[in-house]
């Protein structure tokens, strides 16, 4: 069994809030399916599961805040979610016959009543979920127990069979003393009031699957608050712990647009590739060519990344800019490489990023040209170790071999961690991004 | 189609392009990229749309020049859509 947790999805999340379970309890599930959507700072990101087995126990429900690293769900392999489910059902210790299970439908005062009560109590918890064994979980529910007011007797508060039994039989009318629910200490950006409704704390109960959204699901208060609250914790810390370096070349830019337009012209319009395109293919290139700039800086040590995902800089209307991950960059084709840019620019903008996307990103390219900026000199996402800035292609005066002549040019930049690389990497990438982009047939 | 069959296809591919965004309120000398803060994924998702929709061809030389409703919609009726 394995336990899929709340993913950190960025180094400025504290935690995010469940929207929606894609998939229920006893469903199967592989690596890469998307079973959960969670409300972030930016956005609503679908949540990827990174397992194959069957989704066994779910804690949170739709609208509970959840911290990261928090556990979501457990996924067992189908064996053992068999196993269980069979001893379940042994161990059942009265018969209630099928009608009476069924619960009548609560009034919404009802609801929110019992959400209140369930805030201000101190369930069970270790973290932020109640412990009890799954046998015991079942018992509560056909006996109609409140997990809240039951006292744990097992190992580390854990809420057993008999503690269940017990107070089934005590039949307990009032809840425990109130105790306070402990904060998260960690800073939060500011779109959490201080003085939150208690709804919103709601312990997280454990639940059966549930796909319903329940009725207060929370919104997102203010998103781009929230979004510039993100952005600003991210880029201080950078400015904060991270030494750049700057540098910057003039690409002369001709032979890759005409190779482009005589390219285009053979291709309907849907299949025509933009500049950024080949652009963004030969950073890649020129990565596998100075791997040292595609990865992190993390705990003191430099890590280099196999992978070269291409964090690409896309700005939101609403405000802000999210840098998702283009996985494999450097294997994909011009045409590929248009198809995947295409595909996560139209779901960043319409909220339906998956988590790997927000995760993944060994670098981060900016190119600013359509705004007509010339050069753009970027902070680092920490933990990455360089990004890329790729300005306006505009047609200037080009002096080579003694002849002066108008090119199409394009300013490239880095910034580069100093603490993992040093200038002549920079300068080598910068050198090797020319070349790739005097050579684009060859992308 | 008239200039105002024509001038509302336009609007409602900007719209479902540059989501949030009031395309009808922009002036026929307005830029439109600027004007709705498009990009060129966007601008070229945008003639995609036109030129499937109205059943025509839209040359790349041709997508640099459009720039503005004035532009695009001199552009479509010498298409003869």
């Amino acid at each position: 069994m394995t336990e899929f947790k709340m993913p950190s999805l960025g180094a400025d999340m504290d935690a995010g809030t469940l929207v929606e379970w894609k998939v229920k309890s006893g469903d199967p599930v592989k690596r890469g399916d998307i079973i959960a959507a969670v409300e972030t700072a930016k956005g609503v990101i679908e949540i990827e599961c990174f397992e194959n087995g069957i989704l066994d126990e779910i804690f949170y429900q739709p609208g509970q805040e959840v911290p990261v690293g928090n556990v979501l769900a457990t996924i067992s392999s189908e064996a053992e979610f068999r196993q269980k489910a069979s001893a379940q059902k042994a161990a059942e210790p009265v018969k209630v016959p099928e009608a009476v299970v069924v619960e009548p439908a609560k009034p919404a005062a009802q609801v929110v009543q019992e959400a209140m009560k369930a805030a201000i109590a101190q369930p069970a918890v270790s973290g932020d979920r109640i412990r009890i064994s799954p046998l015991a979980r079942r018992i509560a529910e056909d006996l109609g127990v409140d997990l809240t007011t039951v006292h744990g007797t097992g190992p580390g508060g854990a809420i057993q069979k008999s503690d269940i039994e017990g107070a089934a039989q005590a039949k307990p009318v009032l809840a425990p003393e109130p105790v306070r629910v402990p904060e998260p200490v960690s800073a939060r950006p500011p779109e959490v009031p201080p003085q939150a409704p208690p709804v919103e704390k709601v312990a997280p109960l454990p639940v059966e699957a549930s796909t319903e959204p329940v009725p207060e699901v929370k919104k997102p208060t203010d998103f781009q608050s929230a979004m510039r609250a993100a952005i600003a914790a991210a880029m201080s810390k950078s400015n904060r712990e991270i030494p750049h370096y700057y540098m910057e070349t003039n690409i002369d830019m001709t032979k890759a647009l005409a190779w482009l337009e005589e390219e285009n012209l053979k291709r309907p319009i849907r299949e025509r590739l933009l500049p950024v395109v080949v652009l963004l293919k030969a950073v890649a290139k020129s990565l596998t060519e100075v791997p040292e700039l595609n990865g992190f800086w993390i705990d003191g040590q430099h890590q280099v990344s196999e992978a070269i995902n291409i964090g690409f800089a896309i700005n939101l209307r609403q405000g802000g800019l999210i840098t998702p991950a283009i996985h494999d960059t450097d294997m994909k084709t011009l045409d590929e490489l248009r198809d995947a840019m295409n595909d996560l620019i139209t779901r960043t903008r319409s909220n339906k990023l998956r988590s790997s996307e927000l995760t993944d990103s060994t670098i981060v390219v900016t190119s600013l040209g359509d705004r007509g900026v010339e050069k753009v000199f970027g902070v680092i996402y920490p933990p990455q170790v360089a990004l890329v800035g790729l300005g306006k292609i505009t047609e200037q005066p080009w002096a080579e071999n003694g002849t002066l002549s108008v090119r199409k040019v394009m300013t490239a930049t880095l910034a580069g961690d100093h603490r993992a690389t040093d200038g002549h990497k920079g300068g080598l990438f910068l050198e090797a991004l020319n070349r790739n982009l005097q050579e684009v047939e060859k992308l | 189609m008239n200039e105002s069959e024509l001038k509302d296809i336009i609007i409602a591919e900007l719209a479902k392009i540059a989501l949030g965004s009031d395309p009808a309120a922009l002036d026929l000398d307005d830029n439109l990229r600027e004007g709705l803060d498009i990009d060129s994924f966007d601008a070229l998702n945008f003639f995609i749309a036109l030129s499937e929709r109205l059943h025509i061809d839209i040359s790349e030389k041709d997508m640099g020049k459009l720039n503005t409703m004035g532009e695009i919609l001199h552009y479509l009726q010498a298409q003869k859509v």
